[in-house]
């Protein structure tokens, strides 16, 4: 087995506008399982990354425990990373967030690290708006402990070892946009044509974004009768949309037909393309997103693509008035401005 | 756009950069692997199946598999493959227990050779075990043609020469060594059943300019010059020597020039240094030796004064090149340039011979009076005459000598056994799975960048007084190791089951040079080239094409820089990959031909 990537690159290989090729933001050879849905995200992270010019050390990778939290060492490997206890990966985020907002947070989880243990975490990240990328890769399964069913195992699936899931499974989509989530997509791992702008809209959105990956277990949750394995959600994608993210620095030439694209403008003047697809629904409208996740459920469908998106998100560093400068670089005098600012600050409470 | 058929055996042959390129296709990877295993006399002999003469070749090569080598592609300089091949002639241990058995009850046909060079002895070498009775006919009193008259000892010894010859001169050959022969005419009218013609391009091109009659004590012809050295008739050389010419003989000529005497020697080109002919290192080698090249210098007269050579004119000219790219050396106007010299070298070409065959044999001859031969078989116009080496179709190389000598064995065989020679036998061919576990390979795929290692040379003080010292000293073992470990092992190919493939993409990821892309199927080839993660703008290499994937795409595989690391099998998790141990052998005289 290898362990080590070859440090040879294709001699052609494309840069970005920061002088780098994607070799720069590989990350080590992948331990996982081959042909894991993780691996794939991890590569749509560094193509989405690359193709944002965001320089690495810019980026904070945020983790959790699982699979899917080991991830964080293939890709960017040339940037900061946190990897928490299990399921506090959000808190930890947030934290970060608060004393440094200047960074780019990456968060990556797993359906268990999600929404089982780390429940309580995620919830409060969403609707606090943390401004950070929150990636589920959700297998359905716990791989790491030989494939039992999770939370977000849909009723019904049936495991590897032939037994038919009774629990209902949470749609964290749904959830998230209940608790006022400001950017929620869908995505298969199996599709980065789709999931790579997803990521690039995710990271540019002011606020806390989600986008929940459905990512096959090869191992222990790729077989017929389950509702996570690459065949099934082949055949039951529906895409929402055609999407497009289209950076700030490119200039747009194209008028595009409204009634089949929506434009979305976001704070830094990024757009999203989305061709559209399905005619009720509208990325602004949080009904019509939650009638479409459920007439999905209903039909054994699973929703991909931009689900809701807020354009007027006021993130968490805005929302509290917290101070743009990290703070490990605010002076002694700043951050401890003497007993006189103290007392004229006590006296206003007096 | 169709997939791509990868069970034609010339489809992963290609891939095989340097075995590709190499006119004999020496299986190269085999045996660089087994030189690093330090199995030096199976590496050796995996070579001498194939190219005759190995240890001539990991010395003289021309080495047209380096400039292929895929290295040379994802790093900067080629896998060393030639000295590779030395290596394993100077380690190999007794190799006379792996060479075929001669039947002592020959076959009852008669095979005359004329000419004892590296093509004929390879016809020898192929045509002897199978129980041919061969007269083999040279002017020179040694066998190994071109190899012994025109290669110095400094590069080639004696001894390494002789070895490899001589295995085949044992083969129970009849041997008429210093006859030359004078009439082909006279073999036809013998009992032979097939005639080989591998007398090589014995002529040196002269040169009529004023003076060179006069002088003609002082300037010599390269190849003849050289002749006179390897057999002892020539000794010593003036102090100051002009070598005209910018090939591999020139170089030889100034390199033995300094070892008879020469102190100052010039090589003088009428062309830009750049288009020299001469191959890169032998250059490099007489630079290293404090030879001065200059060039853009056209000879124009040689100066004698009372009948002695004193020296040469020479025109100052620079190269120009029209709208086509055609060169033309103009005349800069600059005065011309005297160079005094005591003998002039003039290397600047050789030439085929043929005076001694009667034109009223059948056999045709083409506008430049050379014969016609038909490239695939090497038959002459005269059904029963075979060509080969420089002889067949101009000069080239010692390598290309040898592929020819396989293909005109093949021919000679067929046709005195009453088949049609057209019928060629196929190669031998295998593909099967190195796997030896879910992630182990039968072969080291954990590869580095490494830089190119340099052969040592022995001192210069030693060398340019001793003209039979070896200047090249060959790798050390040690060298040699890390020098094959530098090969990506081409011939453990990338094979794809399109069925198996469940498009999880991790291929793809994996792949450090970004070879593998998934993509909707394209009208044609050159639309699918642009649309790979890195376009494929190098057209001498193939793109592998599977079969249409359950989303309706295709896996488009760039075999340009494909390192053979075996991680797209690694992480592939249905085995949809697998690398595979391809095997190419050409055929050889006496194999079945299967049509």
């Amino acid at each position: 087995m290898s362990y080590l990537k070859p440090k040879f690159a294709h001699p052609r290989l494309p840069k970005n506008d920061l002088g780098y090729t994607k070799k720069e933001y590989e990350g080590v050879i992948s331990t996982l399982c081959a042909g894991c849905g993780h691996d794939s995200i991890s590569a749509s992270i560094v193509d989405a990354c690359f193709e944002l010019d965001i320089a690495p050390h810019r980026v904070a990778k945020m983790s959790g425990i699982g699979c899917s939290s080991k991830t964080p060492a293939y890709f960017l490997r040339n940037s900061h990373g946190f990897n928490s206890v299990h399921g506090r990966m959000p808190s930890v985020t947030t934290g970060a967030n608060l004393a440094n907002r200047s960074l780019i947070y990456i968060g990556v989880s797993g359906d268990g690290d999600t929404a089982s243990i780390g429940m309580g975490q995620f919830i409060h990240a969403v609707r606090r708006n943390v401004n950070m990328t929150y990636i589920v890769m959700n297998n359905g399964c716990y791989g790491l402990t030989k494939g039992q069913d999770s939370a977000t195992a849909d009723k019904g699936s049936i495991s590897k070892s032939g037994d038919a899931n009774s629990f209902e499974g949470i749609d964290l989509c749904a959830l998230a946009i209940e608790l006022g989530a400001t950017y929620v997509a869908q995505s298969f791992s199996g599709d980065k044509e789709q999931l790579v702008p997803l990521i690039k809209a995710a990271i540019t959105h002011n606020g806390f974004s989600l986008i929940n990956v459905i990512s096959p277990c090869v191992t222990f949750n790729n077989n017929p009768g389950s509702t996570k394995s690459y065949d099934y959600v082949r055949a039951h994608n529906e895409a929402l949309s055609k999407i497009d993210f289209v950076p700030v620095k490119e200039e747009i030439v194209t008028t595009y037909d409204h009634t089949s694209v929506n434009v979305l403008e976001m704070h830094d003047g990024s757009l999203i393309k989305l061709q559209k697809i399905s005619p009720e629904w509208d990325p602004n409208d949080k009904l019509s997103i939650v009638t479409a996740l459920h007439n999905a459920r209903a039909n054994h469908q699973i929703l991909t693509g931009l689900l809701y998106i807020d354009n007027d998100s006021v993130e968490l560093n805005d929302l509290i008035n917290t101070t743009e400068t990290p703070l490990n670089t605010l002076n002694y005098d700043v951050l401890c401005p003497g007993s006189e600012v103290l007392r004229e600050f006590v006296g206003r409470y007096a | 756009m169709n997939s791509t058929n990868v069970k034609d055996p010339e489809y992963f042959h290609k891939v095989v950069d340097c075995q590709y390129a190499c006119p004999a296709h020496t299986p190269v990877p085999e045996y660089i692997r087994l030189i690093a295993q330090g199995e030096y006399t199976k590496a050796y002999m995996i070579n001498w199946e194939s190219n005759v003469f190995p240890g001539v070749l990991g010395r003289t090569c021309d080495r047209p598999c380096e400039p292929a080598c895929r290295r040379g592609r994802v790093e900067e300089e080629p896998v060393a493959i030639c000295r590779l091949k030395r290596v394993a002639a100077d380690n190999k241990d007794d190799i006379t227990p792996f060479l075929p058995e001669i039947p002592s009850i020959k076959n009852g046909k008669k095979v005359a050779l004329i000419g004892a060079g590296p093509a004929a002895l390879t016809v020898a070498r192929d045509l002897a075990p199978l129980g041919y009775h061969i007269d083999i006919y040279d002017d020179q009193s040694k066998g190994g043609g071109m190899m012994r008259s025109q290669i110095p000892s400094f590069r080639l010894p004696d001894e390494v020469l002789d070895f490899e010859v001589d295995i085949i001169l044992d083969m129970g050959l009849m041997t008429h060594f210093n006859h030359y022969v004078t009439s082909l005419k006279s073999l036809l009218n013998k009992d032979y059943d097939a005639i080989f013609v591998g007398t090589g391009a014995p002529k040196g091109k002269d040169l009529h300019l004023p003076g060179r009659d006069e002088a003609s004590a002082n300037i010599h012809v390269g190849i003849e010059w050289l002749a006179n050295v390897a057999f002892d008739h020539i000794h010593k050389i003036g102090k100051k020597v002009l070598v005209l010419g910018g090939g591999n003989t020139a170089m030889d000529c100034c390199r033995t020039s300094l070892r008879l005497g020469g102190e100052d020697v010039k090589v003088l080109v009428r062309s830009p240094f750049k288009s020299m002919k001469a191959s890169p290192w032998e250059i490099e080698d007489a630079m290293h030796e404090d030879i001065v090249i200059h060039e853009n210098h056209v000879p124009l007269r040689f100066e004698v004064e009372n009948g002695k050579l004193k020296g040469m004119y020479f025109q100052r000219v620079e190269a120009k090149y029209d709208a086509n790219g055609k060169r033309q050396l103009v005349p800069t106007g600059e005065p011309d340039v005297f160079f005094p010299a005591d003998d002039v070298i003039i290397a600047i070409g050789q030439e085929n011979k043929f005076e001694w065959i009667e034109k009223d044999l059948g056999i045709e001859f083409d506008q430049w009076d050379m014969p016609l031969i038909d490239e695939k078989t090497f038959a002459s116009t005269s059904p029963k005459v075979f060509f080969g080496g420089d002889a067949a179709l101009g000069p080239k190389n010692v390598i290309t000598a040898v592929a020819q000598g396989h293909q005109a064995a093949i021919s000679i065989d067929l046709y005195c056994q009453g088949q049609d020679i057209h019928d060629r036998p196929d190669p031998h061919t295998n593909l099967y799975s190195t796997k030896m576990g879910i992630h182990e390979w039968s072969y080291d795929n954990g590869i580095v960048i490494d830089e190119r290692y340099l052969v040592p040379q022995a001192d210069k003080s030693i060398t340019l007084n001793n003209i039979k010292k070896e200047v090249e000293l060959g790798f050390d073992i040690a060298t040699a190791f890390k020098e094959a470990q530098r090969c990506l092992n081409c011939d453990i190919q990338t094979v794809f089951t399109a069925p198996k493939c469940i498009e999880c993409d991790a291929c793809m990821d994996v792949c450090p040079t970004s070879c593998i892309n998934f993509l909707v199927p394209a009208e044609d080839e050159s639309e699918l080239r642009e649309q790979l993660r890195v376009p494929a703008i190098n057209d001498t290499q193939e793109l592998m094409v599977s079969e249409v994937l359950k989303t309706g795409r295709v896996m488009v595989k760039d075999e340009d820089v494909c390192l053979h690391c075996g991680l797209c099998a690694e992480r592939c998790p249905t085995a949809a990959w697998d690398m595979q141990h391809f095997i190419y052998n050409t055929a050889k005289a006496g194999q079945m031909v299967f049509s």
